[in-house]
């Protein structure tokens, strides 16, 4: 095993399709128009010393390293700024060059610190390597002179010296061993769109200032980790590495945190994770991360975790740890005593959108083949069930339709329900970038998320909706794009029902859809709208990137439907630059639809009341599946209730925290006899378990997460599970001592099984992604190579289908009780439940959860920033502290929802979309007022978990 | 204190708002606070990142890359005193260690009477009547020892 190498070209890659050639010390290379002379040497195999260049970022120019000799012209000019040319004849080492070279360098070492073997990049400094590349053997100016390098003087504080800057939890910034390449500025600038960096001075006096002579912390920094990575010596350095050493090898794998999937490399040393280098041939990130990718991996090791399996008769019981096979046998009796019991839908699983799609597989086969039911749901059912409805009914197939890299021709941007630089941090760089070289951007959102206005960027419109008026203002989109004509009439007629658009048109046109008419009911400016939908109309490709805003709603469906209709009316789909892109929450939400997590839908998507494909799992698994879908999360929490449900095994979600209406949850498994867990930590769920089966993390095994983008990528085992067994391993020995035949040795197996039975991964195995790094579904015969973009020349399901959406306002409504409405989000440093992030230290960016609150309606309320106020609707009240804010509008509250001591759930209601049940958290009619501190409902829950929690201690064998 | 720093921000935003819809907008804001203030007051810098939808730290950068452009208030006067190539090769050093002298105060520094501040410049574009000085905006050719000691007492009345 050995360190992945990454070619580092200097400057990045040249798009033109025209080819040139030149040659380069005698050799000859072709390359594409605008490549650097610096680049082109490095395809050649040759490289320039240089110390500013990188090829995540543009040429500088600033080291004077990197100068070449080019035959014919005079001077020597620097290789990373001088563009390839056909029939240059260029050297890169000769007796001038190497003079400038070894000069430059004694320069640069003459202000830097000598204690390279003490240093926490030794054997990772670029400015190292430079030395020794052009051979530098002695500095003849000494190192007496003025320096930023020691403290003192002859005893007098030297003033250009500055301390560590140790403030940031994860990297450290010592300006003693400053070059000044300003790498770090232009990452921050360039990768992560942040411009949080500068250099400040000029000369001498230069060097890296975060914000304005502040600290890494109290600047604009979002800590993503793209400065420590460009930078090449080790003055931005993390923590990890000085303090554990430099990796010695290192293995690609995939981001568990959000929707994006972005590729890492985990670098080792020998079991212990060193540090997250994000990977620059991951195709969904291209070389970039964000603060919890990049380093929030503590709580894979985090005290919390769970190692051995646990089991109580009663809830009320403190834990006892027991063996594997006594959990396991526990589990299965329980089980099968159960259904013989209470009939054989009386249990059900869960699957983990955070868990591989080989797990997930498996979950769904052990409800199917060993429950012998279909009461498999995921939690899919309560973020993107409306996209896979949605999406499903009107192109054919349930995922978004393109690839990330579409960002990078897409003229006008329409984000709805999404805030990108919290929840997609990656995809929001990516969109940002492409915003700065001029793309335009929409926003539909109820609060000014950042990226409606933040340093170079700017949204054209903020069309900034009441919350629950989706439908209205996307119909609304639509009616102006029909009633101006603004439709593309020929890939209608193309691609759509011509019959159906004009059934749609009409309904679309009627004035009561137009702005003017619902400007009261959402309180967006007509105009607005009418010039957000002439500019995505017009403006040239024209993307919808979506998120939860949309799907989470009592019309979630509709709006995902809805935002469908105004794509293929505007001609967006089928292309690079356009389309639309649900941005999924989850690591594998994606993937744990793909699987046939859902109680009426088997692998691939497909109902399970088709005969021929439950023939295909009947002849495979031996069993016959039952042909009526099964409970979804809610019905059988509500089943449970009744007292009909009795049984659960969730894998990898905490439903206590993260469902809607936690009374009524905490109730349904308080009605269950046996809740099986199995997770890494004590979640809120296990609360209410009977027994606890410990979960390992995605560095703990080998499997595939499908991201946002349909890209299958995969997750390799980089250590031993802590708790002895993989996911897939736990549900395989359950399913065994339930009396199955399963023999599964490594998830690749169970990856053939899937690409066996389910004809949208056909094509998929393990060597294929070994050879390709990922591919995007569908995979099979037609496309062998996968699909970057969807419905290229046709719609999956033959033509597109325009749906009639009518507008219907949520039940959940405001009123002289609960005037304010409710709605929640995500920050950048905290992820979902924050069971992760919360035992990292990313708490420093977010220790709690705020209730975001309009000036306007704080004063009414005699509410100052920071107070502790009381937030009641009808389901339930918590409290938590305020921040007054004009990011929302009055009426309006914003929260988020990462700690469990918040439970901002115990407000939201049990309403939810009409089609899939996806809960409606986006809306919650409310009250705020004054608080003391915590509600009793919170008292009661904090004492409840405390509890719940203990674990016996046996008496130790010594 | 409070409302001194509210008139400050008023100001400024007064002078953001002038110039914010011009083209490089940026060295003009600057320009137009140091004139106001004389000096660039640094909470200003935040209101200018904010109104041309830049990042404070690139107004930072480029406010400290200006030798020109101060954080704190100057002097009621403001000497500089050339000291490049030109100058120095006709006495400007002597000049400059004799201005230190009679003022009692090093480069950047401000008499304890607030009467003036003195401040290094290279070039004033004054090469031909070296060495060259400007006080308060005004540039002085020529300079010699007798033209500096009168300055010195007149800055001080």
């Amino acid at each position: 095993m050995s360190l992945v190498h990454e070619i580092d070209y200097g400057t990045p890659a040249s798009l033109s399709e025209k080819m040139v050639t030149l040659t380069i010390d005698g050799n000859e290379v072709t390359v594409p128009e605008g490549t650097s002379l610096m680049r082109a040497a490095m395809e050649a195999g040759i490289q320039v010393p240089k110390l500013c260049a990188t090829d995540m970022v543009d040429a500088f120019g600033s080291c004077r390293l990197c100068l070449i000799e080019i035959e014919g012209r005079n001077g020597t000019p620097a290789s990373c700024t001088t563009p390839a040319m056909e029939g240059l004849v260029v050297h890169t080492q000769t007796k001038r060059l190497k003079d400038i070279r070894k000069g430059v360098m004694e320069l640069y070492i003459s202000d830097h610190p000598l204690d390279c073997l003490t240093c926490a990049a030794n054997g990772d400094c670029e400015l190292q390597d430079m030395a020794g590349a052009v051979g530098l053997r002695d500095v003849r100016y000494g190192y007496e002179g003025d320096n930023h390098v020691f403290t003192k003087a002859d005893g007098i504080a030297n003033d250009r010296w500055m301390p560590k800057d140790e403030s940031n939890p994860y990297f450290t910034y010592d300006p003693a061993k400053c070059i000044v390449c300003s790498r770090c500025v232009r990452a921050c600038e360039e990768v992560q769109g942040t411009f949080a960096l500068t250099i400040e001075g000029r000369g001498f006096s230069s060097r890296v200032s975060p914000g304005m002579h502040e600290n890494f912390l109290d600047s604009e920094c979002v800590s993503c980790g793209a400065c420590v990575q460009a930078c090449p010596t080790a003055t931005l350095t993390e923590k990890s590495v000085i303090q554990i050493g430099q990796p010695e090898h290192s293995k690609v794998t995939t981001c568990a945190y959000c929707g994006v999937g972005c590729s890492f490399k985990a670098e080792m040393r020998g079991e212990e994770l060193v540090r997250m280098v994000p990977y620059k041939d991951g195709k969904a990130n291209r070389g970039h991360s964000c603060v919890k990718g990049r380093f929030a991996y503590g709580y894979s090791t985090h005290k919390d975790r769970i190692l051995n399996p646990m089991i109580r008769e009663k809830i009320t019981d403190p834990w006892r740890e027991v063996s594997w096979d006594e959990a396991y046998k526990y589990v299965a009796n329980e089980f099968r005593r159960l259904q013989y019991q209470y009939g054989r839908n009386s249990v059900g699983g869960i699957t983990s959108s955070r868990c591989t799609n080989e797990e997930t597989y498996l979950v769904q086969k052990l409800v199917r083949a060993g429950f012998g039911n279909n009461n498999v749901d995921t939690c899919a059912r309560v973020c993107h069930s409306p996209t896979g409805y949605g999406l499903k009914t009107t192109f054919g197939t349930s995922a978004g339709t393109q690839d990330f890299d579409s960002v990078e021709h897409t003229d006008v941007v329409m984000v709805i329900g999404a805030n990108p630089t919290d929840g997609h941090p990656v995809f929001a760089s990516r969109l940002k970038k492409r915003l700065r070289k001029g793309a335009k951007l929409i926003v539909v959102d109820p609060r000014r998320i950042d990226l409606v206005r933040s340093p170079h960027v700017s949204a054209a419109q903020h069309l900034q909706l009441r919350p629950g008026t989706n439908v209205a203002v996307v119909t609304s989109l639509a009616h102006v794009v029909v009633t101006e004509g603004l439709f593309d009439e020929k890939f209608i007629r193309e691609r759509c029902d011509w019959e159906e658009f004009q059934d749609w048109a009409a309904f679309v046109s009627s004035p009561e859809h137009s702005p003017e008419a619902i400007e009261e009911l959402t309180g967006v400016n007509p105009q607005t709208l009418r010039e957000a939908a002439r500019l995505f109309a017009t403006g040239g490709n024209g993307a919808i990137y979506y998120g939860l805003g949309v799907t989470e709603h009592s019309q979630g469906s509709t709006t995902v439907m809805a935002i469908a209709n105004l794509a293929m009316a505007t001609g967006n789909i089928g292309r690079k630059g356009v389309g639309v892109n649900p941005l999924r929450g989850q690591n594998n939400v994606q993937g744990s639809c793909d699987m046939g997590s859902f109680p009426h839908e088997l692998p691939g998507y497909r109902h399970v009341s088709d005969e021929s494909t439950r023939d295909i799992f009947d002849k495979l698994w031996g069993v016959k599946i039952q042909d009526e879908p099964g409970l979804r999360i809610p019905n059988m929490l509500d089943a449970a209730v009744d007292g009909t449900f009795k049984g659960i095994y969730i894998q990898g979600e905490d439903i206590l925290q993260s469902d809607p209406d936690t009374k009524h949850v905490a109730a349904g498994l308080e009605a269950m006899e046996c809740v099986v867990v199995h997770d890494l930590f004590l979640n809120e769920t296990a609360n209410y378990a009977h027994v606890f089966l410990p979960g390992s993390t995605f560095l703990e095994k080998d499997g595939t997460f499908t991201n946002a983008e349909r890209r299958i990528n995969r997750v390799r085992k980089v250590m031993s599970p802590l708790n002895g067994y993989a996911d897939w391993e736990v549900t395989q020995n359950l399913a065994k001592a339930m009396g199955l035949n399963w023999n599964y040795t490594h998830p690749s197996q169970v990856m053939d099984e899937i690409a066996m039975t389910t004809p949208s991964f056909a094509g998929v195995s393990y060597e294929l992604l070994e050879k390709e790094g990922s591919v995007q579904w569908p995979c099979n015969e037609k496309a062998p190579l996968g699909t970057p973009i969807m419905h290229i020349d046709g719609f999956a399901r033959g033509k597109g289908k325009f749906i009639r959406t009518e507008y219907v306002a949520t039940d959940e409504r405001t009123g002289p009780r609960f005037p304010l409405l409710l709605t929640t989000g995500r920050i950048l440093s905290q992820y979902n439940v924050g069971a992760q992030t919360r035992r990292t230290d990313n708490v420093m960016w977010h220790e709690e959860d705020r209730l975001e609150i309009h000036a306007h309606d704080a004063e009414n309320r005699g509410i100052r920033d920071g107070d502790w106020v009381k937030i009641s609707s009808r389901s339930g009240e918590t409290t938590l502290r305020a921040l007054i804010t004009d990011r929302v509008s009055p009426g309006v509250v914003y929260t988020t929802f990462h700690h469990p001591t918040t439970q901002a759930n115990v407000i939201t209601t049990d309403f939810s979309d009409w089609a899939t049940n996806c809960p409606e958290y986006k809306v919650t009619a409310v009250q705020v007022g004054a608080s003391n501190g915590p509600s009793d409902w919170q008292v009661q829950y904090d004492e409840q978990a405390r509890q719940s929690r203990r674990i016996k201690i046996l008496d130790a064998a010594e | 204190m409070q409302s001194a720093s509210t008139d400050i921000a008023a100001r400024a935003i007064g002078i953001i708002d002038q110039f914010k819809g011009k083209e490089g907008p940026l060295l003009p804001i600057l320009h137009e606070l140091q004139g106001e203030f004389g000096y660039v007051p640094q909470e200003t810098l935040p209101l200018i990142a904010h109104a041309l939808n830049i990042s404070r730290a690139e107004v930072h950068g480029v406010f400290s890359f200006y030798h020109d452009y101060r954080d704190h208030p100057a002097g009621r006067h403001v000497l500089k005193l050339c000291r490049a190539e030109a100058c120095q090769s006709m006495g400007s050093d002597a000049l400059a260690d004799r201005a230190r002298q009679l003022l009692g105060i090093d480069w950047h520094g401000t008499t304890t009477d607030g009467a003036v501040t003195l401040e290094p410049v290279y070039c004033l574009g004054l090469c031909a009547c070296a060495p060259a000085a400007m006080l308060d905006g005004e540039v002085i050719g020529r300079l010699d020892a007798e033209r500096l000691d009168e300055i010195a007492a007149e800055v001080r009345l």
